[in-house]
C-alpha cells in the first residue's frame, strides 16, 4: 500500500533513496537492477533464519579480518606448562590444547583458512561448471554429448573418496585440498548451467540478437551467463556447507592444512587422542565448523526462496 | 492409463516389454562408458602422482640397467593408451596390483574388509529408513506443526555437522561418560575369533553360530557408528519423504478419497504413501551409496576395519595401488546403485515416461 503511494511519484526528491529503490518505473538499466536487488533483499530480510545465517557469516568475515586484534594469544605459541587447560581457566576462555596453545586464538585464526578455502572453491567450481555447461548447452550435438558424459563420470564418484584420491596423488596441503574439492564440486554446476542454457537458447530474444549479428561468444557471455547466475548463486551457497565439511574432513585425515596450522578439521584430529580426558580440544573446533556450515545452509535456504521460488518446498 | 495398458492384451504388453529392454540396453551402454571413464580417471590419478612406481619396486640403490628393465617390464615405455589398456585388463580381472604395505593383492584385502563396511552401512540405512520415513510422512501430513519443525531441524543439523566430529562426541558421551556402548573396533578382544567367519559380518556370523555373547558384544560395538551413519541417512530420507508426500497430498485424487469418506490413515498410508514407494526406494538406494562415503570418516573414528579405514590407512602410507583399488570399488558400487535406482524408477513409475 505504502509502496504504491510512493512509487506514483518516483522522481519526487523528497521521498529519497528508498523510494528510488522501490519505484515501478526505473529510469535506467542500473536503476532497474538496483530495484530488483532491493526487492530481493526485502524478501530475504523477512526470513529470520536466513538473516541469522547471514549475520554469522558477516561475523566470520570480521573475525577473520581482525584476527590479530581479536585473538588473545599467539595461535602457534606453545606453553607446555599450561597444556590441556580446561575452558574458562585463567586467560584461556576455551582452554588449551596438548601443546598449551590457546584454542580460542587458534579458532579465530582458523577462520581465515576456512574462508580462504570456501572463497577459492566458490570461485573455481562454479566458473568451471558454468563454462562447461553453457558450452555444452549452446553447442549441442556431439560437443554436448562428450562434455555431459565427462560430467556424468565425475558425478559418478563419491565426492569425498575422489577428493581423497586426488589429494593422495597431488600431495597434502591447502591448495591441493582446494583443487581436489573443486574437481569434485563442478559437475552439478555444469548440469545446472546446461539446463538453463537449453531453455534460454531457443527463446525469441536470443534469435533477435543473433539476427542483429551477435556471435556465439557474445551471446554466451553477455546474454546467457547473466541469466544463469541467480540459480548458480543459490547452489553455491548451499554447496558451501558441504565444502566446509569436505575441507574439514580432509584436514581431519591429515590431507588438508598441515600442522601447526590452526585449521579446524586438523584441530579435531589433534584433539581426538585426548577425547576422553580433555573433551574441549576436539569439541570447540567442531562447534565452529558446525556453526559456519549451518549459517551457509540457512542463508542458502533463504536465498533459494528469493531467487529460485520454483525449488522451494 | 498405465493400469489399463499393463492389463491389456498381449499386443499391448509386447511393446512395453521391448521399451524396457531398450531402456536397459541404453542404460548398460551408458554404464559401460561411465565405468570406463571412472577407471580412466583413477588411472590418470595413479600416473600424475609424484612417486616413481619403478623406484618403489627396485629401491633407491638399483643400477640403471635394473631400473630400465623394470621400467620396460611394467610397460611404462609404451604409449599411455596402451598402458591404460593393460590397467583396464587387470582391473576387469579383479587385479588391482599388490599392496605396497603388506605385499598382498589389493583385491584380496578389499574382499576381506568389505563385509565390515557393508554391515555398518546396511544397519545405518536401516536405522535411517525406520525413523526417517515415518518422520517425513508425519512432517508432510502435519505441515508447519511441531513435528514438521523437528524434522526440519534434524535435517538441517544433519546437513551441517561434520560426521567425524559427531562420531567423536558420540564416543565421548555414550562410551566415555555413560558407558552404554562398546568402544572402537568391532568386538572386545576377549570375543575375537570366537565365531567362524562365514559372511564376514559379525552380527550374521554370530547368529549363524548361535553364539549370543558374541552377538551382544558385536551389537554394542556397531550400534553407535551405525546410529551416526543412520542419522545422516535419516536427515536425507525424511526430507525427501516429506517433499514426495507433500506433492501427493496436494493431488486431486487425495481430495476425492477424503470426500468419499475414507479414514485418514488409509488415505495417507495406502493412497498417498503407496504412490511414493518407488521414489522412496530410489532415495534409499542413493542414501546407501552416500553412507559408503560417510563410512570413510566414521570408520576412521571408530577404528572399524572396513573399506573406509583401509583407504585412509593406505593414503597415509602412500600405498597408491590400495588407494586406487578402493576408489574404483567404491566408485563401481556408487555407479551400480545409481543405475539400479534409475532403472527401478523408469520401469515402475509410469510418470517417468
Amino acid at each position: 500500500m505504502n509502496r504504491q503511494d510512493i512509487s506514483r511519484n518516483p522522481d519526487d526528491p523528497r521521498l529519497g533513496f528508498r523510494a528510488w529503490l522501490l519505484t515501478d518505473t526505473p529510469s535506467s538499466r542500473l536503476h532497474a537492477r538496483c530495484v530488483a536487488f532491493y526487492a530481493g533483499w526485502l524478501k530475504l530480510r523477512s526470513n529470520t533464519m536466513a538473516m541469522v545465517g547471514l549475520g554469522i557469516l558477516i561475523l566470520l568475515v570480521l573475525v577473520a579480518a581482525f584476527a590479530p586484534w581479536l585473538a588473545p594469544h599467539d595461535p602457534l605459541a606453545q606453553n607446555l606448562a599450561g597444556r590441556l587447560q580446561p575452558p574458562l581457566s585463567e586467560s584461556h576462555l576455551l582452554g588449551t590444547d596438548s601443546l598449551g596453545r590457546d584454542i580460542l586464538s587458534r579458532l579465530i585464526y582458523g577462520s581465515r583458512i576456512t574462508l580462504y578455502i570456501v572463497a577459492l572453491v566458490a570461485l573455481i567450481a562454479p566458473i568451471a561448471g558454468l563454462l562447461v555447461g553453457t558450452i555444452a548447452g549452446y553447442a549441442g550435438g556431439i560437443v554436448d554429448a562428450i562434455l555431459m558424459r565427462i560430467t556424468d563420470i565425475f558425478l559418478a564418484f563419491p565426492r569425498l573418496v575422489l577428493a581423497l584420491a586426488f589429494v593422495a596423488a597431488l600431495g597434502a596441503g591447502i591448495e591441493n585440498a582446494v583443487l581436489a574439492i573443486s574437481i569434485t564440486a563442478w559437475p552439478p554446476y555444469a548440469r545446472l548451467a546446461r539446463a538453463e542454457t537449453l531453455t534460454i537458447r531457443n527463446s525469441d530474444y536470443i534469435s533477435a540478437i543473433r539476427l542483429q549479428g551477435a556471435g556465439p561468444i557474445r551471446i554466451i557471455t553477455r546474454h546467457i551467463w547473466p541469466l544463469c547466475t541467480s540459480s548458480l548463486i543459490v547452489r553455491v551457497t548451499l554447496d558451501m556447507a558441504g565444502v566446509i565439511l569436505a575441507a574439514a574432513g580432509l584436514g581431519f585425515l591429515g590431507l588438508g592444512a598441515q600442522p601447526p596450522s590452526p585449521e579446524w578439521g586438523a584441530m579435531i584430529a589433534e584433539g581426538r587422542r585426548f577425547i576422553l580426558d580433555s573433551w574441549w580440544v576436539a569439541t570447540m573446533p567442531g562447534l565452529a565448523i558446525f556453526t559456519v556450515s549451518l549459517a551457509f545452509n540457512l542463508l542458502g535456504d533463504g536465498l533459494r526462496d528469493v531467487l529460485d521460488p520454483k525449488e522451494g518446498g | 492409463m498405465a493400469l489399463a495398458e499393463s492389463r491389456g492384451t498381449g499386443r499391448h504388453r509386447l511393446p512395453r516389454f521391448q521399451r524396457i529392454l531398450l531402456k536397459i540396453a541404453k542404460t548398460l551402454v551408458s554404464v559401460a562408458i561411465t565405468m570406463l571413464g571412472l577407471m580412466f580417471v583413477t588411472f590418470i590419478i595413479g600416473r600424475v602422482m609424484p612417486v616413481d612406481p619403478v623406484l618403489a619396486v627396485v629401491g633407491e640403490r638399483a643400477t640403471n640397467e635394473v631400473y630400465e628393465q623394470v621400467y620396460r617390464e611394467m610397460g611404462l615405455d609404451r604409449p599411455v593408451l596402451v598402458q591404460f589398456g593393460y590397467y583396464l585388463r587387470d582391473v576387469l580381472h579383479g587385479d588391482f596390483g599388490m599392496s605396497l604395505l603388506n605385499a598382498r593383492p589389493v583385491s584380496e584385502d578389499i574382499r576381506r574388509v568389505f563385509p565390515a563396511t557393508f554391515e555398518l552401512a546396511t544397519l545405518g540405512t536401516l536405522i535411517g529408513v525406520l525413523i526417517g520415513v515415518p518422520l517425513g510422512v508425519m512432517a508432510a501430513v502435519r505441515r508447519g506443526s511441531w513435528i514438521d519443525q523437528i524434522a526440519r531441524v534434524v535435517a538441517l543439523v544433519g546437513y551441517s555437522m561434520p560426521i567425524f566430529w559427531l562420531g567423536l562426541m558420540g564416543l565421548l558421551i555414550f562410551y566415555g561418560i555413560l558407558g552404554w556402548v562398546g568402544g572402537p573396533g568391532r568386538l572386545d578382544i576377549a570375543y575375537e575369533y570366537m565365531v567362524e567367519t562365514r559372511t564376514g559380518m559379525i552380527l550374521v556370523d554370530s547368529l549363524l553360530a548361535g553364539n549370543w555373547d558374541v552377538f551382544r558384544n558385536a551389537f554394542s560395538h556397531i550400534i553407535l557408528p551405525a546410529s551416526i551413519l543412520g542419522y545422516y541417512s535419516m536427515a536425507y530420507i525424511s526430507r525427501m519423504t516429506r517433499s514426495f508426500m507433500l506433492e501427493q497430498l496436494s493431488a486431486e485424487y487425495i481430495i476425492t478419497a477424503r470426500v468419499k469418506g475414507l479414514p485418514e490413515r488409509r488415505v495417507i498410508w495406502k493412497h498417498a504413501f503407496g504412490n511414493i514407494r518407488v521414489q522412496l526406494i530410489t532415495v534409499i538406494a542413493l542414501s546407501f551409496a552416500n553412507l559408503l562415503e560417510g563410512a570413510v570418516l566414521t570408520e576412521t573414528i571408530f577404528a572399524w576395519p572396513g573399506l573406509g579405514s583401509y583407504i585412509t590407512t593406505a593414503l597415509l602410507s602412500a600405498d597408491m595401488n590400495a588407494v586406487l583399488g578402493g576408489t574404483v570399488v567404491v566408485g563401481l558400487i556408487f555407479v551400480l546403485l545409481n543405475i539400479f535406482s534409475d532403472l527401478l524408477y523408469q520401469i515402475f513409475d509410469p510418470r517417468a515416461k
